[in-house]
């Protein structure tokens, strides 16, 4: 496939066009539908959020907000309501300026999450980024469990051209993060990209596996910054909140990575793991090639989301 | 943890639902929009949920209920049927050719979804079943995905056809076919690549494949974690090639599997398979009777009902309730009680049934151990005369010491038995209301839920 080189708004809008679709023309017809504010008009915005994976919890914090701030406007309009309802969205999912400060100094960056959400994958985008930002980047293996995952790993990491350090599957993956500490120190890198295995999140010995990989980190690497990204599939459902959470658990989580976000999936559960977890939303993926990991924007992500045209810039 | 969440609020709503005789449109609408927040939490697409909705509240309205049930109990009743019946009431198998015709199977399915690993544990189910499998690698895209099929399918001890990355994933897989007709394979599983279901070219890779190769079985890998967007991607799926069967991976996690039942009601196919676990062996048969109890998140508690219902003789159940309550509870009552808990199957299969136990695992209790150690108890009871089964205030030293002597157990068991009956009848004095009978119809045993 020939992809043209596109700006970030470009990208997302290409990879939203059928998560717009869904969710505007929803919203559009709710909007344009009702000629008064009414617990029917509620229900179905209700509706519509929870259609895009945001959840039930986080789709009832938005619509008492929504409904707080129509009452204290004095607002009448059912189209009035849908400038609030974004603002209110964008407002909740807004990224803090400080929270890529990994790539400014000497960093580990340690990436975990569940099966098959593409921890591998952005971890190549990753290393990708970095090194065409002129930073010296070391990758760890570490997972040392499934099948050949070293060499799709390695085979990224010679796309980015940057150096991997691994193991034989099955050797300890502690033991694999311990020497590519060892190997950034000694080749002066300025970040060390951390691939784990995939882990279901209510499996203990493995969730007891990341604590030690986070222990050895924190020993052997104390002067580093730390940023711990939980890579989330943007197809997930509910269960992404339970994976934040006991992720949460074994390792201070700084940013999630939202995956696939290319498909027709909403990726709603962003909003939901912000407004009960309040880990931001970093990264956000959007094909399979090394070019389609961006920032996370809240502005353009919610407009996209709600076919906003105006204020359209490339990044 | 989501389990406990969805069964204590049920629990919330229904015993608002109590002491009624006929299911109302408002039990069954309060009860139902409970249910409704339910599977939304559990994933199900909001549509199917709808849908599904509308037929459950058509069946209860006026519903007699049934005898032993409260009405909320009545209502899971038939939103459990209901949801069993959506999910295809029975397992079903991959339908393979006989003999030594060759049955081609091909996988497809979303990015990550489990599709490689899934090849592999099919290959190694057909193998252990007398068929001779050749798995095909024709996932040229994604990173060492062929070298990743390879490992798998030498575990398993079954060959793997790869022709590089280099090559049309169609000729790849004509050529596998082929391979497996010269060298008497009989069955052919394609791996294929990853792709978006509105990627439109990857999806005409497919499509040519099964045109070009003659597909027998297509079968859909999806993960059990998908949100509202599996709808679209079963459906298109379904369009675009075809599928016959779905096979659900990660369910060893703590999803409820909600797409279970969105996949199910779009696609109609059944779910062949689950996915437990990393390990090769970890595939497992679908039961859609317990995907229901998970969706539901109710533990299996419909059976629980079933079984105390047929195993509980309504008058016993009665004068034992009275005598807890006035705790008149002797050994004649635990051994009876014991008795029951037996015919319910055991201790450790009515905490599989629990909600919320039901999900975890519990090397805690040792279930040889336990049923152990009822026999035990029994046994000390048996070796108590008829009297101080009923009157345990009788038991002096002396007594103690033949009973334990006729058990063939040391003392101090006894006395550790004799305390533990008397701190349990302390607790039932001080909460009859967990016995539920007040409220139930004729003051029968109801179960704590």
């Amino acid at each position: 496939m020939s992809e043209e080189k596109k700006g970030f708004f470009g990208r997302l809008v290409a990879g939203l066009t059928k998560t717009r679709e869904t969710i505007v023309s929803g919203i559009d017809s709710i909007f344009s539908g009702f000629s008064s504010i009414d617990e029917d008009f509620y229900e179905e915005i209700e509706e519509i959020l929870i259609m895009g994976d945001l959840g039930v919890n986080a789709t009832e914090q938005i619509i008492e907000t929504l409904k707080a701030k129509v009452k204290e406007k004095k607002i009448k309009e059912p189209s009035d309501c849908k400038q609030l309802l974004i603002d209110s969205i964008k407002e909740q999912m807004q990224v803090e300026e400080a929270a890529y400060r990994f790539e400014e100094e000497l960093s580990v960056v340690l990436v975990i999450g569940v099966n098959g959400v593409g921890k591998t994958t952005t971890v190549g985008k990753l290393a990708g980024k970095l090194k065409s930002q002129g930073k010296k980047v070391v990758i760890a293996a570490a997972d040392t469990f499934r099948a050949a995952a070293g060499e799709q790993l390695l085979e990224w990491a010679n796309r980015a051209g940057v150096e991997m350090i691994g193991g034989q599957e099955g050797a300890d993956p502690a033991s694999v993060i311990y020497d590519a500490i060892s190997a950034a120190k000694s080749r002066k890198a300025d970040v060390l990209l951390c691939d784990t295995a995939g882990r279901l999140h209510n499996k203990k010995n493995l969730m007891e596996e990341l604590k030690k990989i986070n222990r050895i980190i924190d020993k052997e690497f104390s002067q580093a910054y730390r940023e711990t990204l939980v890579v989330l599939d943007g197809t997930t459902g509910q269960n992404a909140l339970s994976q934040a959470r006991q992720f949460g658990e074994v390792a201070d989580l700084t940013g999630i990575v939202l995956t696939k976000m290319d498909g027709t999936a909403k990726g709603g559960i962003a909003v939901a793991i912000q407004s009960e977890l309040s880990i931001p939303v970093k990264y956000i993926g959007v094909g399979e090639t090394i070019d389609d990991l961006q920032k996370f924007d809240a502005n353009d992500y919610v407009n996209a989301l709600f076919d906003v045209k105006e204020d359209r810039e490339g990044a | 943890m989501a389990f406990e969440n969805l069964s204590e609020k049920l629990q919330n709503v229904f015993k608002n639902l109590r002491s009624k005789g006929r299911l109302t449109e408002e039990d069954v609408k309060a009860a139902l929009k409970e249910v409704k927040m339910a599977l939304l939490e559990a994933d199900v697409n909001f549509k199917v949920v709808k849908q599904f909705i509308k037929t459950v509240q058509e069946r209860a309205i006026g519903q007699d209920v049934m005898n032993g049930l409260n009405p909320g109990q009545m209502v899971i009743k038939i939103v459990n049927e209901e949801m069993i019946a959506l999910m295809g009431s029975e397992t079903t198998e991959i339908a393979l050719k006989p003999g030594s015709e060759v049955t081609v199977i091909m996988m497809a399915g979303l990015q990550g979804a489990g599709k490689t690993t899934t090849t592999a544990k099919i290959a190694g189910k057909l193998k252990q079943k007398g068929k001779k499998p050749l798995l095909a690698a024709c996932d040229v895209y994604r990173p060492a995905a062929i070298d990743q099929l390879k490992i798998n399918g030498e575990k398993q001890g079954v060959e793997v056809f790869s022709m590089g990355d280099k090559q049309n994933p169609v000729d790849i897989a004509k050529g596998a076919v082929e391979h497996a007709k010269k060298n008497g394979y009989n069955v052919v599983i394609i791996d294929t690549a990853g792709r978006l279901h509105i990627d439109e070219d990857m999806m005409a890779e497919l499509a040519a494949i099964k045109e070009q190769v003659e597909v027998h079985q297509t079968i859909l890998v999806v993960d059990s974690m998908t949100g509202q967007d599996a709808v679209n991607v079963a459906n298109l799926f379904q369009e675009k090639i075809g599928i016959d069967g779905v096979v659900l991976t990660k369910l060893d996690g703590d999803t409820r599997g909600g797409a279970a039942l969105s996949i199910r009601a779009v696609t109609g196919r059944p779910i062949l398979y689950i996915g437990m676990g990393e390990k090769l062996s970890d595939l497992e048969q679908f039961y859609p009777d317990r995907m229901a109890s998970r969706i539901l998140g109710m533990g299996d508690v419909l059976t629980m009902i079933e079984k105390a219902q047929e195993a509980i003789d309504e008058d016993e159940a009665r004068k034992l309730e009275q005598k807890m309550k006035k705790a008149e509870f002797d050994f004649e009552d635990y051994l009876s009680s014991m008795g029951q808990m037996k015919k319910m199957g055991g201790l450790t299969s009515i905490m599989g049934m629990m909600p919320g136990l039901s999900g975890m695992k519990m090397p805690e209790i040792d279930e040889a151990q336990a049923e152990k150690g009822m026999k035990r108890t029994e046994s000390i009871i048996y070796s108590m005369t008829p009297e101080e089964r009923r009157n345990p205030s009788l038991l002096n030293p002396s007594r103690k010491k033949r009973i334990a002597d006729g058990a063939g157990v040391d003392i101090a068991e006894v006395n550790r038995l004799v305390k533990q009956f008397e701190q349990a009848r302390k607790m039932m004095k001080q909460i009859p209301g967990m016995m539920g009978g007040k409220r139930g119809k004729k003051g029968r045993f109801n179960l704590p839920f």
